[in-house]
């Protein structure tokens, strides 16, 4: 059996973000995903990298910035009100393809807001937070496991597309504890033959901008950059399917409503109503597909989320409004109740 | 068992600390003593004492907790009555201290009159399982951090080595030998070990006493990740 430690989901992110390679971190306090910043700060002299507590976040994600074009496997965390605060440099770094991880363990908003447990980053997450055209991969954990695997599997996609990996977690992932495994970590590396590490006068000297001179130069970086996009839409999409076989209704769920939905749905299997878990795992790309085949085949969705109602936008889109779509939530720091999911299930099942 | 007067419980974040005052507690409780428990955690705003009030307050045990304690206020301040645990001294005392050197440092301020007392057991709480406790010696040095921050010395060591809801009898007997290690790093007891109801029902007998636990309710029930979910690494 797999050697197994017990570990907060932010420690599992930082842990795993050590093994993926990387040795740069900068960040700036902020609950529920402090325990990234201490765990980096415990470690990091240990083995040579750096942690450096920043004045500020903007300041932080400029330090990414700055090390990402080096080449280095770098990263940041923070919680909602923080990423806010580090969008302009995430702008940035989409405008100069550079690769880095970022980490939102989510909080109840907008504003400050609260401390507990939220999704309602989703919109900023997805559709972009900051100005100009650019996508950033959103991979959305439901467990201490995948805190860490999804970390992994972000350094390792930030580098093949040379842009940003954003881990979407929540107070609730990144706070509890589950028993994890590091085996069967697949660390991928990639060559960067665009990163500043001093020419020698061996070969031409490297740019890492994201400012054009002339606006034809500039709209063409946008297109190759949506080339790439496109790559990543056919090729990247990850999600889970649960009880989808037969499935007439489909509960769609990320995360931690990932975990609370599927206590639904066996209980509502339980009483006869034929209900299947769609879960995307990648937010962007959105698993489009297999949503799109989800509705020839059931007759309603329900998006279960912690926010007013955002991912349940990208549904109606991916199923192209076949079938109705009804939300079920809860907002502000609070988690919906399984019966709160099991109650919008049998609703459904009425055809209401 | 031998009380003293005042019992803290200190160690490294995530070790178990709160759910181990909470049972030691209701322990000391159901022999019938007064006992007063304080939430001394000016660390982490999640996972408190306070989750317990409704268990601790019908056991008749007067809790100390901060005032914004499970509210969005996450402030690190201390209420005026947590004195009342080194002051009143008809009741046994127990303080839910928080994690690592950082939590630490809120014990500081009751330093001079629990060493004047001279009536109390410091406990480390370890879990062998915890990342940054994996060693004996990584133990040692967050002992030595609290010690610094706090200024009191530990007396003992409590082993809660578990792996949460996985963890089995083996778990814990897994852990004998770090445990045992760190009691001769550190020339400190083992005062016990604690475990689930159900895991210490199973436990064969050990050279120290187990206490069995009943944990705090989870916020809400998450069906455990068996391994039939299979981990995403590709």
């Amino acid at each position: 059996m797999a050697e197994k430690v017990l570990m907060k989901g932010n420690e599992a992110i930082a842990e795993a973000a050590i093994r993926a390679g990387c040795r740069h971190y900068f960040g700036y306090p902020i609950t529920p995903q402090t325990e990234i910043a201490a765990y980096m700060a415990k470690k990091m002299p240990k083995i040579g990298g750096v942690f450096l507590q920043a004045e500020s976040e903007i300041a932080s994600i400029n330090m990414v910035y700055g090390a990402a074009a080096t080449g280095m496997r770098v990263m940041t965390s923070s919680s909602s009100p923080g990423i806010s605060l580090k969008t302009e440099g995430l702008s940035y770094i989409a405008g100069s393809d550079v690769p880095a991880l970022v980490v939102n363990v989510q909080r109840g908003g907008p504003g400050l807001g609260g401390i507990q447990p939220s999704q309602s980053d989703y919109f900023q997450a997805t559709k972009g937070g900051g100005h100009g055209d650019y996508r950033m991969i959103v991979l959305a954990p439901a467990s201490v496991q995948e805190m860490a695997s999804l970390t992994i599997k972000g350094f390792n996609l930030a580098d093949k597309y040379r842009m940003t990996s954003m881990i979407l977690a929540d107070g609730t992932i990144g706070q509890m504890m589950e028993p994890i495994s590091f085996e069967d970590a697949e660390i991928e590396t990639y060559e960067k033959p665009w990163a500043l590490t001093g020419h020698g006068n061996a070969r031409k000297h490297n740019i890492v901008n994201s400012l054009y001179l002339q606006p034809d130069a500039l709209e063409r970086t946008n297109f190759e950059r949506y080339e790439k996009y496109a790559a990543i839409e056919e090729n990247e999409p990850m999600w889970e399917e649960y009880m989808m076989e037969d499935a007439e209704i489909c509960v769609v769920a990320f995360g931690i409503a990932s975990r609370v939905a599927k206590n639904a749905v066996v209980a509502a299997r339980a009483e006869g109503i034929k209900v299947g878990l769609i879960r995307p795992i990648t937010l962007w790309p959105f698993p489009t597909k297999a949503l799109r085949k989800a509705a020839d085949q059931c007759k309603r969705f329900i998006s279960v989320e912690l926010n007013m109602g955002q991912m349940i936008e990208d549904v109606r889109l991916a199923t192209e409004c076949k079938r109705p779509v009804s939300l079920c939530h809860r907002a502000g720091g609070m988690i919906p109740s399984p019966e709160q999911v099991l109650e919008s299930i049998r609703k459904a099942q009425k055809g209401e | 068992m031998e009380h003293k007067r005042l019992t803290l419980f200190a160690g490294h974040y995530g070790s178990g600390k709160t759910n181990i005052a909470v049972n030691y507690a209701l322990a000391l409780a159901g022999e019938g003593k007064k006992v007063c428990i304080a939430d001394l955690d000016i660390v982490n705003p999640y996972f408190r004492t306070a989750d317990s009030r409704a268990e601790l307050t019908a056991a008749g045990i007067d809790l100390i907790s901060p005032q914004y304690a499970n509210t969005n206020v996450d402030l690190p301040a201390l209420p005026a009555e947590s004195y009342r645990l080194v002051q009143d001294k008809s009741a046994f005392g127990i303080m839910d201290i928080g994690g690592d050197d950082r939590g630490a440092y809120a014990l500081g301020r009751f330093k001079p009159y629990i060493l004047e007392e001279n009536n109390y057991r410091m406990a480390f709480v370890a879990n062998c399982y915890r990342p940054l406790t994996r060693t004996p010696e990584d133990a040692l040095e967050i002992m030595g951090e609290i010690e610094a921050a706090c200024g009191i010395k530990f007396t003992c060591i409590v082993n809660n080595s578990n792996l949460c809801d996985e963890t089995t009898p083996d778990t814990l007997l897994a852990s004998l030998e770090f445990i045992r290690k760190l009691s001769q790093l550190s020339g400190l007891p083992v005062w016990m070990h604690t475990a689930t109801q159900a895991v210490a029902a199973e436990l064969p007998e050990l050279d120290e006493p187990v206490m069995a636990m009943k944990l705090q309710e989870k916020y809400f029930d998450l069906p455990t990740q068996k391994s039939g979910n299979r981990p995403m690494w590709a």
